[in-house]
């Protein structure tokens, strides 16, 4: 027989507490009957003695000391799971939103999920191509990475977002199945629809599983999200042996909504109000990335979030760039000059880019191409921090010459507009272009062999008129 | 028996008992989770545990051990990978597969495994605390050498077995204590993670670590036995260059503790330190480390018991007159385990949310390094380099802060340099070594009797430089005179050529003291004779300015 309790005996924001429980464990999930009929989760935050602290996900609305009756389900919240959920919309809890009835589940997962064992791991090591320049020779995404995307509100991010998505060449030549997964939390309307409509277009729609938590829709759902996202994309990796790029927008809002259940729990706030936790938090959605011994699956993220005030020091980013393999940041000013993707180069990185490029994967070329293009950006930024005071007219000739470099950097490198593919040679090409509109003495990153090779000043003045 | 009363996060509470003591280890609910008592009072004990506690009941049982949290010493520790309490990680994925289950019960060092054990002392011999008595070979590099606990209180040699292979458990050894009672030793030992081993006596650290890399080598050196702090931002490095010198440094055995840090890292270190052969020994390096990963998603308890855990295996085997440093990255999530274990316990906070007691635990691991002459009579060194992990990059916040005052090199990364792609990106103007000093001997006598000489010509360079971008900020360097316009020169070849350094490049990626001294004579003997050059240049068209 199961228990049920009639009643609460306090409501604070989205928790609720019970007296005079039985056999309740930490973490279990609850199910709460209103008065009319209607159901909502609850999982349990806190036990004492006979004492249960519970969020209600739905929100306490509506909620009543005396109009609900509570049954505890004995295990922690669990997502059921299949190969059919591509190409489903679910809510932010892991339930269907779009009329087409419950799946019929071939598993259940705990979505917390457990940490993988680093023995277990398999380094990754495969590189994405993107079609991206900026992030193909500067930044590259690894198969099995989590590369996320610092943008700010205005910001280009989700259009880039959506192009990865649509050109990654994440599968296999074998034909292994490819498929994303998209966690929206805290996102408007629009942006939801957005995306929605971007898989449509692409014919991508039946590839991906979309789980949506609205602006509007309760915070603690918000909180569910990217762990039911997650756990789904585990399951299709790692089961099914899957290539999945995860794609988590706006992680942000995600924090937002730890920071608010956190305070209304009573917590001592870290920064910014933040809970202390944030940074295991965060780290328990970003670590479940990578790629399993045994499973020829991986699991890809690229989780964004939106720096409030452009700041990259706010805890979000902050502790985002601690955990995850390095970040492509968007910038404001090249977005406002008209540039897509606005990519700022010089404090983008991929940790993970050294071990994936190079011969036999890119070309062996790639990783002086790249250190001398940082460098030699790097120097554009003094020049023109320079050329701002005493202007430019009265600048050295080198200097003179990085001003140039930059402008051709931004205008034929990084801007390359949403509908083209650049293949990876096309990409090291048009970089050894650009560095040799520099003379060869600036050119520190480079060996002599490359340099003779690739180093082509008339070529690049055809190219650049 | 004991019994749950409340479970928040990893924290747990039983009421109303006086059968625990404080750091004592205890078994947690059916599935026996590890667990340390943090509090006592007269109504509540706490408990924090080391692994997840979803599903805990209250009502459940709590499980008394006796004995504090303590780490298993023994031979089949190098070579090998634990999670933050000492638990094997390959054997963990026997048991439970890729991810981590709870409540796995496995012993620390393989209890199957048998060693070619010399007992090294006779019946009769009279032996006291930290005397060493069986060694073996644990791997192809490193002799294991078992000692005395250093609580023992000594005494003669009753038995000893003949020569021959035993398991970790085997009783190799009795000996009768003064007081008359008998004891059985045996390969392994046990020793409270959180109290550190005593030696002898501290030693100074005169001799450098030497690490292949030239900006620490030269500019910024460290002795054995010292303490550094790596801080810098997120991208700036610290993970590399702690790679870097766990590969490349000269010490006898590498302890890296993986603490709250990323899975696909470990995984990295895994793979590459066993392809990597070790230049002085022709063995793999995996045969001189010792791995405790516990990555940010592992319980937050266990983070925080993962740096003394990895500090006690140190001082085990320094105590067998080893040099060993440990790469503790990061610190600062090891602080933020702190912090967040306080607030569960509703401590009253001090700065940024961090508990009151941060400096003193952050000093308790930084004094546990040092030079010391051991208990057995050798001589043997820990030398601690910590990341740091400063939020938003700012080194005013408070594990930084105090981490600062507890040691004596502060190797401080720079976002800039590392947007240059220019690394190590260690900025030679905010970071610095106090122990230049100590280790003025080695250098004259070892490398050459200028080498200080010459490294203080190239730190002047550097120095100048610094006061001299002010001015090229505002009006480039065409306005500067010839001489200062040498001087920007040369301090970009220093920039470039000397303190850069390609860690994917076969010659690069290490560097001899030999030859960092050759490169540096190089570049000051250039300024030099430049300088010269310059000031005979000025001579002539001075003269024949007169003349003209």
């Amino acid at each position: 027989m199961e228990l049920k309790y009639v009643g609460l005996s306090e409501i604070n924001g989205p928790l609720v507490v019970l007296d005079k429980v039985k056999d309740v464990a930490f973490d279990e999930i609850a199910q709460l009957q209103l008065a009319d009929g209607t159901q909502r989760l609850a999982r349990v935050v806190e036990v004492e003695q006979d004492k249960a602290v519970l969020q209600v996900f739905e929100g306490t609305k509506g909620l009543s000391l005396t109009n609900t009756t509570t049954k505890f389900s004995g295990k922690p919240m669990e997502l059921p799971l299949s190969k059919e959920m591509l190409g489903r919309i679910f809510s932010g809890s892991g339930k269907p939103i779009d009329g087409l009835g419950d799946i019929i589940p071939d598993k259940y997962m705990d979505i917390n999920g457990s940490p993988l064992n680093p023995v277990s791991r398999t380094y990754p090591r495969n590189y994405i191509n993107t079609g991206i320049s900026s992030i193909d020779a500067l930044m590259t995404l690894i198969r099995g990475q989590k590369l996320p995307i610092f943008s700010g509100s205005g910001l280009s991010h989700n259009k880039l977002a959506v192009q990865i998505a649509r050109q990654a060449k994440i599968a296999d030549d074998n034909g292994q199945g490819f498929g994303i997964v998209f966690g929206a939390m805290g996102v408007k309307n629009d942006v939801a629809d957005y995306f929605k409509r971007s898989f449509e277009e692409t014919g991508a729609l039946e590839r991906v599983a979309m789980f949506i938590n609205l602006s509007n829709d309760p915070i603690i759902e918000r909180i569910l999200t990217p762990r039911c996202a997650l756990t789904c994309a585990e399951y299709l990796a790692f089961e099914l042996n899957m290539h999945i790029l995860v794609i988590l927008t706006d992680m942000t809002s995600y924090a937002e909504a730890c920071r608010e259940f956190s305070s209304s729990k009573g917590e001592i706030p870290g920064r910014k109000g933040y809970p202390g936790y944030l940074y295991s938090d965060l780290a328990s959605i970003y670590e479940r990335a990578g790629i399993v011994k045994g499973s020829t699956g991986s699991v890809t993220q690229i989780p964004i979030l939106t720096m409030p005030n452009d700041d990259i020091t706010h805890p979000v980013p902050d502790l985002t760039g601690y955990i995850t393999e390095g970040q492509i940041v968007m910038d404001r000013h090249l977005e406002q000059t008209g540039t897509y993707p606005a990519v700022s180069v010089l404090p983008s990185l991929s940790r993970l880019m050294k071990d994936g490029i190079g011969e036999g994967f890119t070309r062996e070329d790639h990783s002086m191409c790249a250190n001398q293009l940082f460098a030699a950006y790097s120097k554009v930024q003094d020049a023109r921090a320079l050329a701002s005071v005493i202007g430019e007219e009265e600048l050295s000739d080198g200097d003179k010459a990085y001003m140039h470099f930059g402008k051709l950097f931004e205008e034929y490198f990084i801007n390359q507009g949403f509908d083209v593919n650049r293949s990876i040679e096309e990409t090291l090409d048009l970089g050894w272009a650009l560095l040799s509109t520099l003379p060869k003495t600036e050119l520190d990153r480079v060996d002599e062999e490359h340099l003779k090779k690739y180093y082509d000043p008339n070529k690049a003045k055809t190219m650049f008129q | 028996m004991d019994k749950i009363f409340s479970i928040n996060g990893p924290v747990v509470k039983v009421k109303d008992t006086k059968t625990f003591s404080m750091q004592e280890m205890v078994y947690v609910g059916s599935k026996r989770l590890i667990g340390e008592v943090i509090r006592v009072t007269s109504d509540y004990t706490t408990i924090q545990v080391y692994e997840g506690t979803t599903g805990l009941m209250p009502g459940e049982p709590v499980e008394s051990t006796g004995a504090p949290m303590s780490a298993t010493l023994g031979p089949g520790i190098l070579d090998n990978i634990f999670d933050g309490i000492e638990r094997p990680l390959k054997k963990l994925e026997e048991l439970s597969g890729a991810f981590i289950a709870d409540g796995a019960n496995v012993s620390s060092v393989d209890p199957e495994k048998k060693y070619d054990c010399t007992i090294t002392v006779n019946v009769g011999d009279k032996l006291s605390a930290g005397d060493i008595y069986c060694t073996c070979p644990e791997t192809q590099l490193i002799t294991h050498k078992c000692m005395l606990s250093p609580l023992s209180k000594g005494g003669e040699v009753i038995w000893r077995a003949p020569d021959g292979e035993y398991t970790v458990n085997d009783t190799v050894l009795k000996i009768k204590t003064q007081s008359g009672d008998e004891q059985e030793l045996t390969l392994c030992q046990k020793w409270p993670i959180r109290t550190p081993r005593p030696c002898r006596e501290r030693l100074p650290g005169t001799r450098p670590l030497i690490t292949g890399q030239r900006i620490i080598d030269t500019v910024l050196p460290i002795a054995k036995g010292g303490t550094a702090a790596i801080p810098g931002g997120f991208g700036t490095g610290k993970t590399m260059t702690q790679h870097q010198l766990a590969k490349w440094c000269d010490a006898d055995i590498i302890v890296y503790i993986g603490c709250g840090e990323r899975g696909n890292e470990m995984t990295q270190v895994l793979e590459e330190f066993s392809e990597l052969i070790d230049p002085h020994t022709q063995r793999p390096l995996t045969d001189r480390t010792v791995l405790i990963a516990n990555t940010s998603n592992m319980p937050v308890a266990a983070r925080e018991a993962s740096i003394y855990t990895g500090i006690t295996l140190a001082e085990y085997y320094r105590d067998m007159g080893y040099h060993i440093a440990i790469m503790a990255d990061s610190t600062s999530r090891w602080a933020e385990a702190l912090r967040e274990i306080s607030g569960r316990l509703e401590e009253m906070p001090a700065e940024e949310g961090f508990p009151a007691y941060l400096p003193s635990r952050i000093s308790e691991f930084y004094e546990r390094a040092g030079y010391v002459k051991t208990l057995g009579g050798s001589e043997g060194s820990v030398t601690i380099i910590g990341a740091v992990s400063p939020q938003g990059s700012d080194f005013s916040e408070p594990v930084t802060q105090n981490t600062k005052r507890f040691v004596r090199c502060f190797w401080a990364l720079d976002k800039s340099l590392a947007y240059a792609r220019h690394y190590p990106a260690i900025n030679w103007n905010s970071s610095y070594s106090e122990y230049v000093g100590d280790l003025e001997e080695f250098y004259c006598k070892n490398v050459n009797e200028n080498f200080i000489d010459v490294r203080q010509q190239i730190s002047n360079i550097l120095v100048e430089e610094n006061t001299l971008m002010e001015i090229v900020k505002l009006m480039g360097t065409d306005v500067l005179p010839d001489d200062q316009k040498l001087l920007i020169e040369t301090a970009r070849i220093v920039r470039v050529g000397f303190l850069q350094q390609n860690a994917y490049h076969k010659d690069d990626t290490y560097v001899p003291l030999e030859k960092q001294y050759l490169m540096m004579k190089l570049i000051v003997d250039f300024y030099e004779l430049a300088r010269k050059a310059l000031s005979h240049m000025k001579r002539y068209f001075r003269s024949a300015g007169r003349t003209r």
